[in-house]
């Protein structure tokens, strides 16, 4: 094979790779948008998600069953925690928030495990997890099926987030919550309702990134680090646009793969523990608000 | 009216500057002073001081570098874990490369160590603030770890990755003991939490919380963000990697990079957080919460549940309670226990009335 396929073979496994990258971080941007939190609980959503998910199954509900009853629970969680988490925090610095939702990251995470136990679950979407054979006959590069499913799932479910957002009137009004939160209030824009269907979302889009994540990696504590892959994604695209977290999650995923693939190598590999933070400090020099993130202008 | 604070005259500036200004205040910080270095020692156990003081000492000092940046110069920052692994392996590095150097010396030099690498990765503060800041913060948490992790040189080639730190001693004595230990822990901590105060109370301080509350309009003024942000991160770092240092010399006892992970940089910040940020007491009040609680739930869930629940449930109502305490804290005060702990003193100088 020659060595531009190889680094093509990486660049799509990279990209793939991102666009699930791009559907964690689209939990937080929904969240941030409306409510200026940065919802580090989100990452232990997704776990909390996937866990209910086959706990239920192994209840014995079918998986057509189980997953509207997951989406539920999603939505009464996330419900939940704006009603008795962030309502009485309102107004609070955004280090305290953050403290919050760090706390509720602990209390999610316990509760999950508390109910579900802590054993490590397969969960099977029905998609196999093999090289997509065609492609491997034609050009000899290996891409995994299931990541281009999850992939364009989660592009899907990003397109539908963002048309809901720029063409409805929630999405308008969401967008002047962001905008402002008391003049929003004045003009008649139910601010409770907007947090709750936000953080409803937030939970279902949770669901589906535990759903995807849990079926490539299995469904386990480690789940909840995705929060840690999500932030740089975040801090590129930035924390307020829905197509920023789409082009940042596969520019991330993209760089770390060939990074670690070329360059790791040399150095001992491991680097794409690092890799993505670095190149988001590096952004974070040229354009500190992001890719897509509205202007950040201060005044005295 | 348990005491009264009337009658005290400053009649100088220097009397009115001064760190504690109140004669009560003096009292009780001598008296303080002397049970933990004359009385502790006599009546604590092996147990009580290397399971609770020595890791809360240590853990505080990283608190208040925490609280150095985070409550007095307004950078959130998440790397203070990475601080402190920079510092506990320059420790181990000076003391083996540096042939009798006391402990105290190296450690003060693993500190300025932990320093110059904060400078380098505070320099986004420049530019960003917030959440932002804090992500670049991360990167350094990451990056340090994962340097010494695979830079062999850090960990003078050593096979198994964990190594056992040297013994401690300072000038031909060695301090191998529980008290012992304690003692340099304190003594350190001590003065460099004196010094913490100095700076709060001085004109650096007073150029952090300038930074803090508006930068723009500090630069204004005249301050040089560049100066302010880059000496609020050097000196963190510094107590971070000092606290780092202590925290594996006297605690831990092996030096190896996975004491030191994200979890540990949440847990420090919880600390600076909960105690009550911008204040010099707030990260010894932070500090003992976060760490006795887990102590305190576990001996309670041991009496109540005995055997009869499984460990890992246990653990995970453990991680939930203290989540929720967490939550609890911050909604109903989220100053901190500083706070709480001023609201109380206000209530005894009233006491038996209310208002």
């Amino acid at each position: 094979m020659s060595d531009f396929l190889f680094f093509l073979e990486v660049l799509i496994g990279g990209l793939l790779a991102g666009s699930l990258y791009a559907l964690v971080a689209l939990g937080f941007v929904l969240i941030y948008k409306a409510s200026f939190v940065f919802n580090f609980a989100q990452s232990s959503f997704v776990f909390f998600a996937a866990l209910s998910l086959c706990g239920f199954m192994e209840l014995g509900l079918p998986m057509w069953a189980a997953v509207p009853v997951a989406i539920s629970l999603m939505v009464v969680v996330g419900m939940a925690t704006e009603r008795l988490v962030l309502r009485p925090l309102v107004g609070q610095s955004e280090e305290t928030l953050l403290m919050a939702t760090i706390g509720l990251a602990f209390v999610v995470e316990g509760l999950a495990q508390a109910v579900w136990g802590v054993e490590v679950r397969t969960l099977d979407l029905g998609v196999g997890h093999h090289p997509i054979e065609w492609v491997m006959d034609r050009w000899g590069m290996l891409i995994n099926k299931f990541d281009l499913v999850a992939a364009i799932v989660a592009w899907i479910l990003v397109a539908v987030l963002a048309l809901v957002f720029s063409r409805t009137k929630v999405g308008r009004g969401l967008r002047a919550v962001a905008d402002d939160n008391s003049a929003a209030l004045s003009i008649g824009i139910p601010l409770s309702h907007i947090w709750m269907l936000v953080w409803a979302t937030a939970g279902v889009v949770a669901l589906v990134a535990g759903m995807l994540w849990g079926a490539r990696n299995g469904v386990q504590f480690a789940l909840v680090d995705l929060a840690l892959k999500a932030l740089p994604v975040l801090i590129i695209g930035g924390f307020t646009s829905v197509p920023g977290v789409v082009v940042a999650g596969l520019l991330v995923g993209a760089f770390e793969s060939v990074t670690e693939f070329y360059i790791g190598p040399l150095v001992g590999g491991g680097i794409d523990a690092w890799t993505p933070y670095a190149l988001a400090v590096v952004f974070l020099m040229f354009r500190a608000e992001g890719l897509f993130g509205e202007k950040i202008i201060r005044r005295v | 009216m348990l005491f009264r604070e009337a009658g005290q005259f400053h009649t100088s500036y220097a009397q009115d500057s001064r760190l504690l200004p109140l004669r009560r205040d003096r009292i009780r910080m001598a008296i303080l002073l002397v049970a933990g270095f004359l009385v502790v020692p006599f009546i604590a156990n092996d147990y009580w001081l290397d399971a609770i003081l020595i890791p809360w000492l240590t853990l505080s000092l990283v608190a208040q570098g925490q609280n150095i940046l985070m409550g007095y110069a307004g950078q959130l920052s998440l790397g203070s874990a990475g601080f402190m692994a920079a510092g506990a392996f320059a420790c181990y590095n000076i003391i083996l490369r540096i042939d009798g150097i006391g402990f105290i010396a190296a450690v003060l030099l693993s500190g300025v160590c932990a320093a110059l690498i904060g400078i380098v990765f505070g320099l986004p503060s420049l530019r960003v603030r917030g959440l932002y800041l804090m992500v670049a913060t991360l990167a350094s948490q990451f990056f340090i770890v994962w340097a010494l992790n695979k830079i062999e040189w850090f960990t003078n080639y050593d096979p198994a990755g964990v190594i056992t730190a040297q013994h401690i001693f300072v000038l031909g004595h060695e301090f191998d003991t529980s008290v012992e230990k304690y003692l340099v822990v304190l003594g350190i901590v001590s003065v460099l939490t004196l010094l913490a105060a100095n700076m709060a109370h001085g004109s650096p301080g007073r150029a952090w919380m300038a930074v803090r509350d508006m930068d723009v309009a500090a630069e204004v003024n005249g301050l040089s963000l560049l100066r302010t942000k880059l000496q609020a991160f050097a000196i963190s770092s510094f107590y971070c990697g000092v606290g780092g240092a202590l925290y594996t010399y006297a605690y831990l006892e092996t030096v190896e990079p996975s004491a030191f992970t994200i979890h540990m940089s949440f847990l420090i910040l919880f600390m600076a957080l909960i105690g009550g940020l911008g204040t010099i007491k707030g990260p010894f009040f932070g500090a003992a919460f976060i760490l006795f609680i887990p102590i305190v739930l576990n001996v309670i869930s041991n009496e109540v549940f005995g055997n009869a629940v499984n460990l890992s449930l246990l653990s995970a109502l453990e991680q939930l309670i203290f989540g929720v305490m967490i939550i609890v804290i911050l909604i109903f005060e989220p100053l901190g226990l500083a706070r709480i702990w001023q609201l109380f003193k206000q209530r005894l100088r009233l006491w038996p009335f209310r208002h």
